[in-house]
């Protein structure tokens, strides 16, 4: 909404600066967003009188003019101009102005033009940064001149009534008032405490007849049309709006177009209520009917488009059509024409969320609808109407008719709304008086009494005291509310367990390196073939966006792994050496589809990572993390090959017990293919929510041993196939209670060693708490160790 | 024998400053004082002197002795301590050469912003609450004070699941005071981080993932006052002690009163510069009272109960921070990027 300061002042005496008022109409909840200062850009402009024109003697198409400017010697200056005259009194940039020139902003320097010396430069509007619509005297090419006897030497701007701030105002979809001139008006003068001003409408109605016997209104749907009034004027003129109304326009950002269009323009800025003008001649029948459109039906808008309505479109119609879309725009066919014998104003009220769908399903969201959309007053038809025939008369272009046609079947009434001062002081923290309270209301005229308040019906959202505690707040200022440090009940401020979790794995995967990448919760279900993933896989049943921004954004991912894909893909593609990343995100798993119940949103664990890193580097982060969580203990790794995107010889299953809790390994070369990856890209995914059930925090001491380890080294050929689980669980199982530890410290293959076969290393240590072992209680669990690797994995004990 | 022994004094104290290194030294030593040297040679020969003699050469010999022993043990300690110089002088490296490190890994600078809040919040008493990301349009608007005709509500706005209806992602953290306020009893004081999704196409300054935290407090006899002073006291914490806040009043449904906050410029201190577009303020949050009706619907008593609620984007305060211009690289993961914070 813009407002210019000038038509502000029109009914509140303010006399702040434009700065002062920002500030000020900010803090009692008017939102500025920008304010424009118009023509200020344009400098050291006055009209000049153009005193006598020669040829110039180099060039056809140009003149040499003297012009007086009021002060001082006549100045010379060269134009192409073709529409001066001597006489003529013009705007005049003088050297060193500034003037609009093409898109841009120009300097006026003294020069020559083919060798005569130019001292300035004559305007057209177009230089004054203004077009013909906002001052349709101008000629279309060529310079302005004015047209009444205007002194010499004087600013231009100031004399075209080009200058004027214009303030930018965000206005919150609660107070539809706002989004006028007069509302924005009623703010300004509750906060400077100032008199408001609403303007002084009144109508003298000159013309013979009467509106009622030139038309009639009829509402079928007064749902959404609580209210409808037509008014009709005779004998209209059409011309252009005088320069005061023009500018304002200009100002408000309406472009002007004539008389009666821009009346309805003006009235709907000043007071926000759109109008709308018909040819009285096209309304068959002489009656107005507010009906739903039909099915199929069709009208051409005023912009020449054929628009396709539907069932649930309000239209405006006589008995035979549809002339306009309710609350949007008016049709061609009942549109004002030059040389209409009368012309019906509409001022009328439409169900808000209705106009937005309408102009929504058609995509022309027009100024009216966007005001309409806000849910307005059906009480300020009446003065709008009024005002926009007070503004005919007062413009000359027509002779109003008396009375109206005011069809007000769904009529807002008057509410009021109980309130206490103690309770608006209780939610405040303030400590006002009872008269303090009334005084405030009042600024935005309501009538309180200290038990209950009077609410005028341009304010819907004042409703409850809490709405009243606004006001209150808003006119006796934030900022003077006592700030003060809740009391209440003390509680105390804390991280829950699993926050602390989800805190000890991202520090974890920080100081092993890696970094924490951030990816979409959305994606394109193409992943899934992208991935390799089977038809008939779960994976498959997503989330499914009905309004996405496009199909790569469609599903709520079931898996993480794409997201991590596409960020590996962009750091080697932008040729980073390594990336070692990790997100914890979640994925979302329906129960039921389509969804009855809200989906499961589980919290995984992803490990993305190329560079100097191998399968056991990245699989050392999983086991690093397990130890910080005190779950090493609970967790196995086992050779797995059935994940259709991962390396079937590079993967493991990581378990507790017989569950599976994730997996990490290598990343399948015709899926990094895929994703334009030419690294070797290894891979962890482990599921949070498993985490938080398996961490483990209570740690207990355990005495720092007194008497020495007994160790063993022992070298195992064993075939290739046996993996070193199998090895270690065979230790553990039979290594007795001494058994301490066991460490894996070489693998081996080569020379001595059998084709097909592998020699694994351990060494094997054993404590006693109380005494320092012997070989004899060393040797016994040794041997069940030795026979029990021979006998279930065929291995061979070397040297 | 006086004389020879005077003469393997000198020659040994000569041979001895002459000697370069230890092997050397230890050559002299076997050479005069060892079984076959020259030194106990004479001690052997001591046997054929007369009486009278054999004290006073004793005497003579073993003070020789000791003297070369000693002078051998000095030669030693200064051979073995040159020695050390030129071992440390070869050792020497250039120490402006780069130290060897595992690197460390970077939060993501969105995660460090929301730590840093949660915890200024920790400190003030609030616990941190998650909740669900698809969620029902009865906790994402409804029970939220928006009713159905609201523009927030449309397809151009909100991602719907099943069509519009019951399911869609939440485009705000607001539910999380809903959800709150039907499980927990009061006081209650909560701040909820999470993701947010609305309908916007991905540019520089928008992305239909994003970041908001919402916070609640609910008590007995909670003000406006309270609402100020907590949030006062938040953006000293995150952008200094020396930061002013002033409120607006704006509008949100499920707040009334409701205010915006903005924070003086933490780039000028509110002067005005390019960060805070010469305003000298910078837009943080949104916040009000809980509306009662949203009190009344999440099963609190308005009457026996007040609270406040506030909601931040995090992107929006991120960008501030880290002056990061385009919104896109928060979300490509570019290592170059994310090692920056």
């Amino acid at each position: 909404m813009d407002l210019p300061i000038s038509w502000l002042k029109e009914y509140v005496d303010m006399d702040a600066s434009t700065q002062d008022f920002i500030d000020k109409i900010t803090l009692s909840g008017s939102k500025v967003e920008s304010v424009t200062t118009m023509a200020k850009e344009i400098t050291n402009v006055v009209t000049g009188k153009v005193l006598e024109i020669e040829k110039h003697p180099d060039a056809d198409k140009l003149v040499v003019t003297k012009v007086d400017i009021g002060s001082g010697e006549p100045l010379q200056i060269v134009t192409g101009a073709p529409n001066l005259y001597a006489g003529a009194i013009v705007p005049v940039a003088l050297v060193g102005a500034t003037v609009y020139h093409g898109s841009g902003i120009e300097k006026i320097k003294k020069g020559k033009l083919r060798g005569v010396e130019s001292n300035g430069m004559m305007c057209s509007i177009e230089e004054l940064g203004f077009t013909l619509h906002d001052y349709p005297e101008a000629p279309e090419y060529g310079i302005y001149i004015f047209k009444d006897e205007v002194p010499l030497g004087a600013d231009v701007k100031k004399l075209l009534q080009m200058e004027d701030d214009v303030v930018e105002f965000e206005i919150t979809s609660n107070r539809p008032d706002c989004f006028s001139i007069v509302g924005l008006a009623r703010e300004a003068a509750a906060t400077y405490r100032l008199p408001f001003k609403y303007p002084d409408i009144k109508v003298e109605e000159k013309a013979e007849g009467r509106t009622a016997d030139l038309i009639d209104v009829e509402i079928q749907n007064p749902e959404l049309c609580p209210r409808y009034i037509a008014r009709a004027v005779k004998n209209v003129k059409i011309g252009p709006s005088p320069l005061w109304l023009r500018h304002r326009l200009t100002a408000s950002g309406v472009r002007p177009i004539n008389n009666i269009v821009d009346i309805t323009n003006y009235v709907m800025l000043e007071l926000g209520q759109p109008m709308h003008a018909f040819d009285i001649d096209t309304i068959d029948d002489a009656k107005i009917i507010v009906r739903n459109a039909k099915k199929g039906e069709t009208i051409t808008t005023l912009d020449g488009q054929v628009r396709n309505l539907d069932e649930s479109m309000l239209v405006i119609s006589d008995c035979n059509k549809a002339v306009a879309v309710a609350g949007v725009m008016g049709g061609e066919n009942s549109m004002i024409t030059e040389g209409a014998r009368a012309i019906l104003f509409e001022s009328a009220n439409f169900n808000g969320p209705n106009v937005r769908i309408t102009a929504k399903k058609l995509g022309m969201r027009t100024d009216a609808s966007a005001k309409y959309e806000k849910g307005l007053d059906p009480n300020l038809t009446l003065d709008a109407v009024n005002r926009a025939v007070q503004l005919v008369e007062m413009l000359g272009c027509g002779e109003v008719c008396e009375g109206m046609v005011d069809c007000y079947p769904n009529k807002r009434e008057k509410w009021s709304v109980d309130y206490t001062t103690e309770g608006i002081n209780a939610l405040l923290g303030t400590s006002l008086s009872e008269k303090e309270m009334i005084d405030l209301l009042a600024l935005v005229e309501v009538k309180a009494d200290g038990k209950k308040a009077d609410i005028p019906t341009f304010r819907p959202d004042l409703l409850t005291e809490a709405d009243l505690a606004e006001e209150v707040a808003r006119f006796y200022g934030y900022d003077n509310i006592e700030t003060t440090l809740a009391a209440g009940t003390p509680t105390v401020g804390k991280k829950s367990y699993t926050q602390m979790i989800d805190d000890k794995i991202m520090n974890t995967m920080v100081s092993l390196g890696l970094s924490e990448a951030k990816c979409f919760s959305f994606e394109s279900p193409k992943v899934f073939d992208k991935l390799n993933i089977p038809e008939d896989s779960e994976l498959r049943n997503t989330v499914t966006i009905s309004n996405p921004l496009g199909e790569d954004f469609s599903i709520m991912r079931t898996l993480t792994l794409n997201g991590m894909l596409n960020s590996i893909s962009t750091n080697y593609n932008r040729r980073n050496d390594s990336a070692y990343l990790f997100e914890t995100g979640k994925v979302y798993i329906p129960k039921t589809l389509p969804l009855t119940e809200l989906p499961e949103e589980k919290n995984m664990l992803t490990i993305g990572m190329y560079g100097k890193i191998d399968f056991y580097g990245i699989k050392g982060i999983t086991e690093e993390l397990f130890e910080v969580l005190g779950m090493r203990d609970k967790v196995s790794y086992s050779p797995k090959s059935d994940i259709p995107f991962m390396h079937p010889g590079r993967l493991a299953s990581i378990e507790a017990g017989d569950e599976g809790i994730g997996y990490v390994g290598e990343l399948h070369p015709a899926v990094a293919d895929k994703y334009g990856i030419g690294a070797k890209t290894y891979i962890a995914v482990i599921n949070v929510d498993k985490l938080y059930e398996l961490a483990d925090f209570d740690r207990k001491y355990r005495s720092l041993p007194k008497y020495p380890a007994m160790t063993r080294d022992i070298a195992l050929l064993v075939k290739e196939e046996v993996i070193v689980k199998d090895i270690e669980d065979i230790i553990k199982a039979k290594g007795g209670r001494l058994l301490e530890d066991i460490q894996l410290f070489d693998v081996f293959r080569g020379k001595q060693i059998p084709e097909g076969y592998k020699s694994v290393a351990y060494n094997i240590s054993f404590r006693a708490e109380d005494r320092t072992l012997t070989d004899d209680e060393v040797n016994s669990p040794m041997k069940k160790i030795i026979s029990e690797l021979e006998a279930k994995l065929g291995a061979q004990l070397r040297g | 024998m006086k004389e020879k022994l005077t003469q393997i004094k000198e020659r040994a104290a000569k041979r001895l400053a002459e000697a370069a290194d230890l092997k050397t030294l230890e050559e002299l030593r076997v050479e005069i004082l060892g079984k076959k040297g020259e030194l106990t040679q004479i001690l052997k020969g001591m046997g054929a002197l007369s009486k009278e003699e054999r004290p006073v050469i004793g005497q003579l010999a073993n003070e020789v002795r000791s003297e070369i022993e000693s002078k051998l043990e000095e030669a030693k300690t200064s051979l073995a301590s040159k020695a050390q110089e030129l071992k440390l002088k070869a050792e020497t490296i250039d120490v402006t050469m780069p130290g060897k490190v595992t690197e460390l890994g970077h939060k993501h600078p969105m995660t460090q912003v929301i730590d840093e809040i949660s915890n200024i919040f920790i400190g003030m008493g609030y616990e941190i609450v998650e909740g669900p990301e698809v969620e029902t349009a009865y906790y994402n608007f409804e029970a939220l004070n928006i009713p159905k005709d609201h523009p927030a509500r449309d397809e151009q706005d909100t991602f719907y699941i099943n069509g519009i209806g019951d399911f869609l992602l939440r485009t705000q953290t607001s539910p999380m005071q809903v959800r709150t306020m039907e499980t927990r009893k009061p006081p209650i004081r909560i701040i909820a981080p999470g993701r947010v999704y609305r309908s916007d196409e991905v540019d520089a300054t928008h992305s239909p993932v994003f970041h908001q935290l919402e916070g609640l407090v609910i008590d007995k006899g909670i003000t406006m006052g309270d609402l100020k002073g907590a949030l006062a006291e938040f953006a000293k914490g995150l952008f200094g002690e020396n930061t002013k806040v002033r409120f607006r009043p704006h509008h949100f449904p499920f707040t009334e009163p409701s205010a915006e906050m903005d924070a003086s410029c933490f780039a000028c201190g509110g002067k005005g510069c390019r960060v805070c577009k010469d305003s000298g303020w910078i837009e943080v949050l949104g916040c009000g009272m809980v509306h009662p009706k949203v009190l009344e619907m999440s099963g609190i008593d308005p009457k026996v109960y007040s609270g406040f609620a506030f909601g931040l984007g995090l992107e929006r305060i991120a960008m501030q921070k880290y002056a990061i211009s385009d919104l896109r690289l928060l979300f490509e993961n570019d290592t170059k990027f994310l090692k920056q914070f």
